[in-house]
């Protein structure tokens, strides 16, 4: 079984927003990049059907600039076998641009199962696996919590408003990860010192131009200072009237 | 292409889902702009009479895709109704809801079309003649607007942010069927069973109310005590994600970056420290409460109202209070 794992890499979560000099892009400056959350559930997912299996091949596919090296390396580390690097500079790209790269690159791989997180915490826009299933003409199903696989499908659950559906879908097909799917690995020192020798092809991606255009980035509203209503359940009767009556909401 | 503005919406046996009237009022506001006729799309097995009920949300017209394939959400073959009616309506603009159904589905019409579609979006403009958005990112850390370089212009709207507003009590819009060719898309994933969550729980997407339990609960049966304040205020219960880590809450509860991003009216959080990442997927809430036992918690910066104590004295308090208000 072929396995691909799209994954990005991102600013991790403790990163405090700053906006860049362009006032469309963050500030790089000592921002920590990792492994995008959702894509380790992708990962872990992969790694363990190739395990249960007993045979196949998972390959990291990423498309950025050379820094996301790093990330491939560290899924090298958790147990995949092979990367991929669609290298671009630090521009802009949207969701079309990406999934067409992304989308051509996988026509030239072997896969059965390609597997994406639900979405990237930096651009938030959980749109790239639904993109890659028209783009591949291959079933996608997203946001999955549980996953199976059963003599050439699969069938996953997946969290929607007032519960979950089960969806089965053929092979060769693209999964989503949610959290809850699986609980990453972390790697092990020896995974750390096989990944060093474990390759990584660069390339460049073919892909179109990008169909939207950031005008500029800004903070979020300021919350205003917080008040302490008092403490203790004294405080109680003054803050449900204040909620009441000042605020409005009950 | 035309001013039209079409929107999806999003319907469940037969009854429009809040989100549908949303994104109907900020649709109305665009065609308005634009100057243009806001038309709603609908897919269904039966589509019930109810579609002209959309007439009250000032939608001009519907076009209804009637299919028996279509009794459960099918990506490919909802994707080809969609395009179908595009297709045929030329829209400048098309909305979606960010529901679940709105955020796996847009991002196919829009592949298919091979146009941009922004995500999540709490704010539209229409700048000369164009739409402009403005959208969170990094969980709403920072905030970009985007313009668009194709059409149709397409995005999908954030639930519980665009308020939905009747224009016009009683008027009826009108209801055009079509026929969707299922063949060409024909389906290669189905639905083949939905396990309702069980109750009548409100989804923390789209409650007005979220009471949500950190770390500080220590133990999942005291949540109990949150459920109940939850049910004096119709609130639904939220998690940070040490409790969700922690195993007391399911996964599907979690509020933060790597867990739901809501804008309730009000968040009322409790034995929560206020970790970025938490801030991050709650920071946009109307009024926000922190209950916490240590009053140098970072909830406190951010909440408009907060009491210091302990929360197992000050929850049941709050409940029985509540209570109070709401029999006076
Ligand atoms: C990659 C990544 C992603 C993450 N994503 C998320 C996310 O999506 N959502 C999220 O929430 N977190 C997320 N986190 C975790 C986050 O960093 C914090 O660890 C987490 O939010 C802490 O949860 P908490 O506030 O419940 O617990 P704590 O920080 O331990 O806080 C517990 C609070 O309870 C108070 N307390 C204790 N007992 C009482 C009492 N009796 N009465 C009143 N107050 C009491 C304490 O004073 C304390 O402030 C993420 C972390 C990482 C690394
Ligand atoms: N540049 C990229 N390279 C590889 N995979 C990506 C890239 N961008 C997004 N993805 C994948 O698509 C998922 C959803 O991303 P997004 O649609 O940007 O929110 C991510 O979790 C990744 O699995």
């Amino acid at each position: 079984m072929n396995i691909v794992v799209c994954m990005k890499q991102v600013p991790d979560t403790e990163t405090k927003v700053r906006i860049g000099a362009d006032g469309k892009t963050i500030d790089p400056t000592d921002v920590n990049y990792v492994i995008n959350p959702y894509d380790e559930f992708a990962i872990e997912e992969a790694l363990r059907i190739k395990e249960k299996l007993g045979e196949g091949e998972v390959t990291i596919l990423s498309l950025g600039p050379e820094r996301a090296t790093t990330a491939i390396r560290s899924a090298l580390a958790m147990g995949a076998d092979k990367g991929v690097l669609l290298k671009t500079d630090d521009t802009y790209l949207d969701s079309h641009a990406v999934a067409t790269g992304l989308a051509n690159a996988l026509k030239e791989m072997k896969y059965d199962l390609i597997f994406l997180g639900k979405q990237a915490i930096d651009d938030d826009s959980a749109q790239i696996g639904p993109r890659l299933s028209v783009l591949l003409d291959i079933p996608c199903i997203t946001v999955v919590t549980k996953l199976e696989l059963e003599d050439g499908k699969i069938i996953a659950e997946r969290e929607v408003e007032g519960g979950t559906q089960v969806i089965e879908a053929s092979l060769p097909a693209i999964v989503t990860a949610q959290k809850g799917l699986n609980e990453p690995r972390y790697a092990s020192l020896k995974g750390i010192m096989m990944a060093k020798k474990k390759p990584i092809e660069e390339k460049s991606p073919v892909m179109e131009e990008a169909k939207i255009s950031v005008l500029k980035m800004e903070y979020p509203p300021e919350r205003k200072g917080g008040k302490i209503v008092g403490s203790g359940k004294e405080a109680v009767p003054e803050l449900v009237k204040l909620l009441h009556e000042e605020a409005k909401v009950i | 292409m035309s001013k039209a503005v079409l929107f999806f919406a999003e319907q469940n046996n037969g009854q429009f889902r809040k989100s549908a009237f949303e994104v109907a009022t900020a649709g109305r506001q665009v065609a308005d702009a634009l100057g243009g006729e806001l038309v709603a799309a609908v897919v269904g097995d039966a589509i019930a009479d109810s579609a002209t009920t959309l007439g009250a949300y000032g939608v001009d017209k519907v076009i209804a895709a009637e299919n028996t394939d279509f009794h459960y959400y099918s990506p490919e073959g909802f994707t080809q109704a969609l395009i179908d009616i595009i297709t045929e309506l030329e829209p400048g603009v098309v909305l979606f809801p960010a529901t679940s159904l709105g955020s796996d589905l847009a991002p196919r019409v829009a592949a298919k079309l091979g146009v941009g579609l922004a995500s999540d979006c709490t704010e539209l403009f229409v700048v000369d003649g164009k739409l402009e958005i403005k959208r969170p990112i990094y969980a709403g850390k920072a905030y970009i607007r985007v313009a668009f370089n194709s059409e149709p212009q397409m995005a999908t709207l954030r639930s519980n942010v665009f308020s939905a507003q009747k224009q016009q009590e009683g008027k009826e819009a009108a209801v055009e069927k079509i026929q969707v060719n299922v063949a060409e898309g024909k389906s290669k994933s189905s639905v083949k069973e939905f396990r309702p969550m069980g109750g009548d729980r409100i989804e923390l997407t789209e409650a007005d109310i979220i009471v949500s339990g950190g770390r500080g609960m220590r133990e999942p049966g005291n949540f109990a005590i949150l459920e109940e304040l939850a049910k004096e205020l119709g609130a639904a219960v939220g998690a940070s994600r040490a409790a969700v880590d922690a195993g007391w809450r399911p996964h599907s509860d979690q509020v933060g970056q790597t867990g739901k991003t809501v804008s309730p009216n009000l968040y009322i959080a409790v034995g929560i420290s206020g970790a970025i990442q938490h801030l991050a997927g709650m920071s946009s809430s109307k009024y926000i409460v922190a209950i916490n036992k240590d009053p140098e918690a970072p909830i406190f910066k951010k909440a408009d109202y907060g009491i210091v104590g302990d929360l197992f004295e000050i929850v049941p308090a709050l409940t029985e209070e509540v209570r109070k208000l709401k029999s006076s």
